[in-house]
């Protein structure tokens, strides 16, 4: 079975002043974590403070938006903006930097989806300025 | 100091329908706080302290303690971990009985989501995580569905395995004439029930039910002076299980660390053990906790559980005597209450004769709330016979 991109529902996230940066660097085609300039954690998802080290000097990194499946399940039974949409991927990927982010796989057949399989970001816009960050498998 | 012995659990109560159709959620609240207290042999007028959680209607406490009429109340908790709430509710007023904070706690949990079905409240938009997890489609179903899908990846756990599960949940169901699910299931019925967010089948879910249930929790000289045998509270512990700045890890919950925690307090092991109630929002739920919890080596849960070690009365570790969320009910998709019910049952003997567990002196209460698919809280009781 096919899961097209187009095909998945794409809802605009909840955006605060914290968070303006990240989304506004996904409507660019730009995946960004935070990064703790005293530890050096790779944050995700993105916030102010280092949960590591407890610091406040932490800036915005721009990753690869390369990484591999780290779960995975094929829903069958989507709830609200996904409700009535045919079975849909979601998923936790591990950037190749580190970070475990939740997130859709797409453009695959659900038989190539395994534990580990690489994949890379694409971009699906939600009509409200952000850009949702999905992955599909990598094909460089 | 210590809460070992320092409080006993001397009423419970569980709802005895699992569909109520014209009964105000405040209402059930009283009717289940009054059944507790019956139990006990006390009244609304005894209890000094209020526990509830979420699903509590209106101010936090206030506005059912309100209701209840509960005016000489000097102590009150709120405390919201989901389904564990409740587990964590004995042991917070097991501790403030201890310091004497107060002598008589009523702990209530009530709802109806299958009358009064209400669109689950989405993780609120305020939520710092809102915006990296809700627009992905997060069900909770699927949540689970991911933390299953990775301990198979790592540990080689089969859907078989996770079947067997419900089906010792649904052996015990046969003998609870008010359990939803009566019928015992067989592993291939588990597997061949519907998809619902791969590898989680719609038999390896709970119910969804109306229905609630109360605690009384009461101190030791309060305990002496009533006629019905009680539960001594000897142990409890706590933990979130947090996703760790992204390095979240899907095949442990936080009773790796609520459970040394509460066997530490009550001076016993996993071998003493002789009852549990596990939470079982999904079978993927009860496999990782009995690992967490030190019953097996950590990934051989799948192994332990396929041996019929869930079965009571005579397995290993018999567990959910009364078919659990499994198979019996969940009351506002909550399950920590009615497995702190049933522990009691089993410690008074008085839980259903075929799967009473003989002699049974020690019982623990596994409580998860939250996701094992984001954040989740864990909350662990060791509870003992009222000689233990
Ligand atoms: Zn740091």
């Amino acid at each position: 079975m096919t899961t097209p991109g187009a095909a998945l529902p794409a809802p605009a996230p909840a955006v605060n002043p914290e968070t303006t940066q990240f989304w506004a660097a996904t409507a660019a085609g730009r995946l960004l974590v935070k990064r703790c300039q005293d530890c050096e954690h790779l944050i995700w998802y993105p916030r102010v403070i280092c949960p590591e080290c407890s610091s406040l000097r932490t800036e915005w990194l721009q990753v690869s938006g390369r990484g591999s499946i780290y779960s995975y399940t094929v829903n069958h039974r989507g709830e609200g903006a996904y409700q009535g949409s045919p079975p849909f991927v979601l998923a936790y990927v591990e950037l190749d930097e580190g970070p475990r982010v939740m997130t859709n796989i797409v453009e695959t057949d659900d038989a190539d989806l395994a534990v580990g399989l690489p994949v890379e970001v694409v971009f699906h816009d939600t009509g409200a300025g952000p850009a949702l960050p999905r992955f599909r498998p990598r094909r460089s | 100091m210590t809460i070992r012995g320092k409080a006993h659990i001397a009423g419970a109560y569980e709802h005895p329908d699992r569909k109520i159709p014209d009964s105000s959620i405040a209402q059930v609240h009283a009717e289940v706080a009054l059944g507790a207290l019956a139990d006990a042999g006390l009244s609304l007028r005894d209890v000094d302290a209020y526990f509830c959680a979420g699903d509590a209607p209106g101010f936090g406490p206030v506005s059912m303690a309100d209701y209840l009429g509960l005016a000489r109340l000097r102590y009150t908790d709120s405390t919201e971990t989901g389904g564990s709430s409740y587990v964590a509710h004995v042991g917070h007023a097991a501790a403030a009985i201890a310091t004497g904070k107060c002598r008589v706690a009523l702990i209530t949990l009530a709802g109806l989501p299958r009358s009064q079905p209400v669109p689950r409240p989405s993780a609120s938009a305020l939520a710092p995580e809102a915006g990296f997890e809700q627009p992905f489609g997060p069900t909770t179903v699927s949540m689970y569905a991911l933390a299953a899908r990775r301990h198979m990846h790592e540990y080689g756990t089969t859907s078989a395995q996770l079947a067997a599960i419900k089906v010792a949940a649904s052996q015990h169901a046969q003998h609870n004439p008010r359990a939803m699910l009566r019928k015992p299931v067989t592993v291939d019925e588990v597997l061949d029930s519907p998809m619902i967010s791969d590898p989680l089948h719609r038999l390896d879910c709970c119910v969804i039910s109306d229905g609630g249930g109360a605690l009384v929790v009461v101190a030791p000289e309060v305990a002496a002076d009533l006629p019905r045998q009680t539960v001594k509270v000897l142990g409890h512990g706590e933990s979130p299980k947090l996703t760790a700045g992204g390095r979240i890890d899907l095949t442990y919950t936080g009773a790796v660390w609520s459970g040394p925690r509460a066997f530490t307090e009550a001076g016993v092991t996993p071998a003493d053990v002789d009852y549990a109630s596990i939470y079982d929002s999904f079978t993927i739920t009860v496999l990782q906790a009995i690992e967490d919890l030190g019953f097996c080596e950590k990934g051989k849960g799948g192994a332990f559980v396929a041996d019929g070690a869930l079965l009571a009365p005579h397995g290993r570790l018999p567990f959910n005597t009364d078919g659990g969320g499994l198979c019996n009910n969940h009351p506002v998709n909550r399950g920590g209450m009615t497995k702190v019910i049933e522990a009691v049952r089993q410690l008074r003997g008085e839980a259903s004769a075929p799967v009473q567990v003989p002699d049974c002196e020690i019982a623990l209460v596994n409580g998860n709330g939250g996701s094992l698919g984001t954040r989740s809280a864990a909350a662990t009781l060791i509870l003992g016979r009222e000689d233990a």
